[in-house]
């Protein structure tokens, strides 16, 4: 049976104001939103899509953060078949490799024949996890990869490249895959099938070990964009500010 | 360790991409001192011609059939063994679907330090780097060994890295490329789209603040008053409610047109590097923090959905004055 694990990440969610820590170095995580990292939740999908049409098992692993239980069983309702939950991954953000080489030890039990995870992940800074657990686990990476599927010892994967251009690749297995998109737009399931699955799922804890937060690279300074000139803002109710929008399309020539 | 930036030169199909001038750009502020040159690395095969625009000192260049057009396990290979004779200040990345395919792995297996999505070189020689969707900056600087950077488009203009005269090459043997795990097998050139919307003069833009497939109707009525073309960010695409031939950003086109109206599109990185040649950029959104507004000449905070109506009204009466 084919063997697929699927790493999820919580990360801020953009749509709520960020905020600096005290450092001046770092995020305020206390008042953060967390949300499933979309290219994530593309990965995740992906694997269910390829569990659908031969047969696999699908295992999720997700960095202790604030709602990774309520992800995980959504994961379960999807159609996931284990649950790993890396716990005592403390407050301060680990640097990637750290966070793959703790990965890497608990995908070489399972063995996998192939890693999926989202291409990337927006608060990262510290290079992508995907290649660097394909690095350690010595398997070959592709990433920005919206389609796969999976033959004798092998995957074709489509790569997206500028101008809506495809590559196809071959890649020999096992594999570690960056996606950008599943082939169909990740599921919705109702929470009703979640609240179940956390009656009947369940969650193997794993303890991350020692995670490094140090990369080398010294943060002088993390801020909120300084902006030199931002829009003009139309101001008024929505009749004002339309009417003051077709003024200015007129202005341009535009109508 | 010597002071020299080196950059991955990238090219597909026998085009040079906009970042490798990009990263010239950026190796020159990186290059502090007199005496520090800015390497850039060549990889293809029958390609070393290719250098001759770029703005750089010196090109390795590496000939291999192999290396015609880019796969990860070829390229990473190369750089590896290329590391074991050099050893640069820093090596830039495009934060591309090339160059991404190999900053982080190379970095992995070599335990170089990384430092994701640089915009700018400050004027000290820092890090200027972008993240959270543009909602973030962080100024960091180099390691004390040889350090990887991945840049943003954005920050500097191809033109920047662009020079006349054709700079000096050194040829590198390829290592061993034979086993690989990576193999290109084609290129699937997207099905001509009904529009080109890299050539409409006119763009109604939305984005995953339009919530529903069937509000999409709402921006197909607007195009068609102010006579323009519909595209959108990528979510929407993703969701199957519009073909990738209307997808704006770094996986889709580039577009330069007149007028760029945007509803409901927050202004992520990826999608506004491809929109800044755009003359006027007009953003509708119901955030007053969205990074849309920073690059938009116009904006209107407001709810879309209680925006158009009178919009669409207020046109077609000023069309029909
Ligand atoms: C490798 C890579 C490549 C990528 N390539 C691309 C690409 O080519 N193109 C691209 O677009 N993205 C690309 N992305 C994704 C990009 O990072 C963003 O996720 C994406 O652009 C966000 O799209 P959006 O602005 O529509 O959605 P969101 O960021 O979710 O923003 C939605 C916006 O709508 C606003 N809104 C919501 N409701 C309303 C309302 N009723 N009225 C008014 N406003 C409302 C919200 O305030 C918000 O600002 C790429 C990402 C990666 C990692």
């Amino acid at each position: 049976m084919t063997e697929i694990v699927v790493i999820a990440r919580l990360v801020p969610d953009l749509v709520e104001e960020l905020e600096i820590a005290t450092s001046g170095t770092a995020l305020d995580l206390a008042w953060l939103r967390l949300i499933i990292n979309e290219f994530d939740n593309h990965a995740i999908e992906q694997a269910i899509i390829l569990k659908e049409r031969s047969g696999a098992t699908v295992t999720i692993i997700s960095p202790e953060a604030e709602g990774v239980e309520d992800m995980l069983f959504t994961t379960a309702a999807k159609g996931a078949d284990k649950l790993i939950k890396l716990t005592g991954v403390g407050e301060e953000k680990p640097t990637n490799l750290s966070m793959a080489q703790t990965l890497a030890e608990i995908i070489k039990e399972i063995n996998p024949d192939l890693v999926l995870t989202g291409v990337q992940a927006h608060d990262d800074f510290t290079g992508d996890l995907a290649p660097q657990l394909a690095d350690l686990l010595d398997m070959p990476y592709v990433g920005y990869i919206s389609g796969i599927s999976l033959g004798d010892g092998k995957a074709t994967a489509y790569k997206e490249y500028p101008g809506g251009i495809l590559a196809e690749m071959e890649i020999a297995l096992p594999a570690v895959l960056g996606i950008q998109s599943s082939e169909e737009p990740p599921r919705y399931v109702a929470i009703s099938k979640v609240r179940q699955m956390m009656n009947t799922a369940s969650i193997e804890d794993r303890d991350a070990g020692v995670l490094e937060t140090d990369s080398g690279v010294v943060i002088d300074r993390m801020y909120l964009p300084e902006v030199a000139d931002r829009a003009e803002m139309l101001e008024g109710d929505e009749e004002e500010v339309a009417s003051k929008l077709i003024a200015i399309l007129q202005d341009l020539g535009l109508l | 360790m010597t002071q020299d930036i080196f950059l991955l030169i990238e090219h597909i199909q026998g085009q040079v991409s906009d970042i490798s001038y990009i990263m010239a750009a950026a190796a020159r502020e990186l290059a502090q001192n007199e005496g520090d040159s800015v390497i850039g690395i060549l990889f293809g095969s029958g390609a070393e011609g290719l250098k001759d625009s770029l703005a750089v000192d010196k090109v390795i260049y590496c000939d291999h059939p192999t290396l015609s057009e880019f796969t990860s396990d070829a390229y990473k290979r190369t750089l590896i063994s290329l590391l074991e004779d050099y050893s640069p200040r820093a090596i830039l990345f495009g934060n591309t679907t090339l160059g991404a395919d190999v900053s982080s792995s190379l970095a992995a297996h070599l335990k170089f330090p990384i430092i994701n999505s640089c915009l700018k070189i400050s004027d000290s020689g820092g890090i200027i780097s972008q993240i959270c969707g543009g909602k973030i900056m962080v100024d960091s600087q180099l390691a004390d060994k040889t350090t990887l950077i991945t840049v943003n488009p954005g920050g500097y203009k191809p033109e920047e890295g662009q020079s006349s005269s054709s700079p000096e090459t050194i040829t590198f043997s390829p290592p061993d490329l034979e086993n690989l795990k990576v193999q290109l097998t084609q290129y699937i050139e997207p099905e001509a789209g009904d529009v080109d919307i890299s050539q409409e003069k006119i763009l109604i833009a939305i984005g995953r603040g339009i919530q529903t497939e069937d509000n999409i109707e709402l921006a197909d009525e607007l195009a068609e008053l102010l006579g323009g073309a519909v595209c959108a960010s990528r979510p929407v695409i993703d969701q199957g409610w519009l073909s990738t031939s209307r997808l704006v950003g770094r996986s889709g086109k580039k577009v330069k047109p007149d007028l760029y109206l945007c509803l409901g599109i927050s202004g992520a990185t990826e999608h506004i590097e491809a929109i800044t040649d755009s003359k006027t950029i007009i953003a509708v959104n119901s955030d007053p923090d969205a990074p849309i507004f920073d690059i938009a000449q116009y904006g209107i905070e407001v709810d879309l959905f209680d925006f158009i109506d009178p919009l669409l009204e207020q046109i077609e009466n000023a069309k029909n004055d």
